[in-house]
């Protein structure tokens, strides 16, 4: 579907890896990441959906809060977290947590930018807290993207009650 | 309704099993036709306990099965779980590649408007 060097990979038991180059220099990309301006303006999953509250206080101990909503429905899906580490441009690490989140824990996330001969290699890695963790998200339902609508989730979470229910 | 559990369960096995170096190498020891333990053992220069410990992994994981009925036991690789992990990626990798296409033009965006904020300040100041 493109050209692009975009590479996702499970890595060991616990994390999934994004990593992909952008044409542009390093400060650009990183402030394309972090500033809610621009944030809003590319960070929307599929058709159809917007980013009506994206906040970031961009410092160690600083917290972020996203919220999209599929315009046609009104569902909407939220997700924040704390910075534990800020060093513009090279990186940024935070925690990060969905409101009605489908798998234990929070996810600690880690993004680095490096500038190579003008170009920004970016990766991503999401540390999950337990294998089972990234075991649901891996079951997640990608048809909508991970921005699952909130019809979605509850449907998720009620075959999990149940499957769990059965299970016991 | 227990579907989607075992899906995941199994799921969780591939990328397990998949997560180590030599259950990667022997996954692609097989996929060029079935071998046996004996037939692994040497190429990968590990013990034959070592060689079926993973084997047995693999086994659980659903990406390799043996054949019960003749004497050797050879093993095969299975597509179907392996498809499975690589489908949820794929999908995974199409979700980011939509948001990171208009990530690339804002960029461009912005650095048009670098560009000519730039030019602005050199002729002021000439």
């Amino acid at each position: 579907m493109s050209n692009s060097d975009l590479k996702v990979e499970a890595r060991g038991e616990r994390a999934l890896v994004i990593s992909r180059t952008f044409n542009a220099p390093v400060e650009m990309v990183f402030d394309a990441h972090t500033k809610p301006e621009l944030v809003r303006q590319w960070l929307l999953g599929p058709e159809g959906w917007t980013m009506p509250v994206c906040e970031i206080d961009l410092r160690p101990g600083g917290r972020y809060r996203y919220v999209w909503k599929k315009e046609k429905t009104g569902d909407e899906m939220g997700m924040g977290g704390e910075f534990k580490e800020v060093t513009r441009p090279e990186k940024y690490v935070a925690t990060e947590k969905f409101d009605e989140s489908w798998y234990p824990g929070e996810g600690l996330s880690t993004t680095t930018f490096e500038e190579r001969a003008g170009k920004t290699y970016f990766q991503n890695v999401m540390q999950y807290e337990s294998r089972a963790a990234r075991e649901a998200v891996l079951a997640s339902p990608m048809e909508e993207g991970l921005v699952v609508g909130y019809d979605r989730l509850e449907s998720l979470l009620n075959k999990q009650a149940q499957a769990a229910g059965q299970g016991e | 309704m227990v579907d989607s559990r075992i899906e995941s369960n199994r799921l969780d096995a591939t990328f397990a099993a998949l997560a180590d170096p030599t259950r990667r190498a022997i996954l692609a020891r097989l996929a060029n036709g079935e071998a046996t333990v004996n037939d692994l053992v040497k190429p990968f220069n590990i013990s034959q306990p070592a060689i079926s410990k993973h084997l047995k992994v693999l086994e659980r994981a659903g990406l390799i099965s043996k054949d019960i009925d003749r004497q050797r036991r050879p093993r095969r690789i299975e597509a179907a779980p392996m498809a499975e992990a690589n489908a949820w990626l794929e999908k995974y990798r199409e979700f980011w590649e939509v948001n990171y296409k208009r990530l690339d033009s804002l960029l461009d965006v912005m650095k048009t408007a670098e560009k000519k904020k730039k030019s602005e300040v050199k002729r002021k100041n000439e």
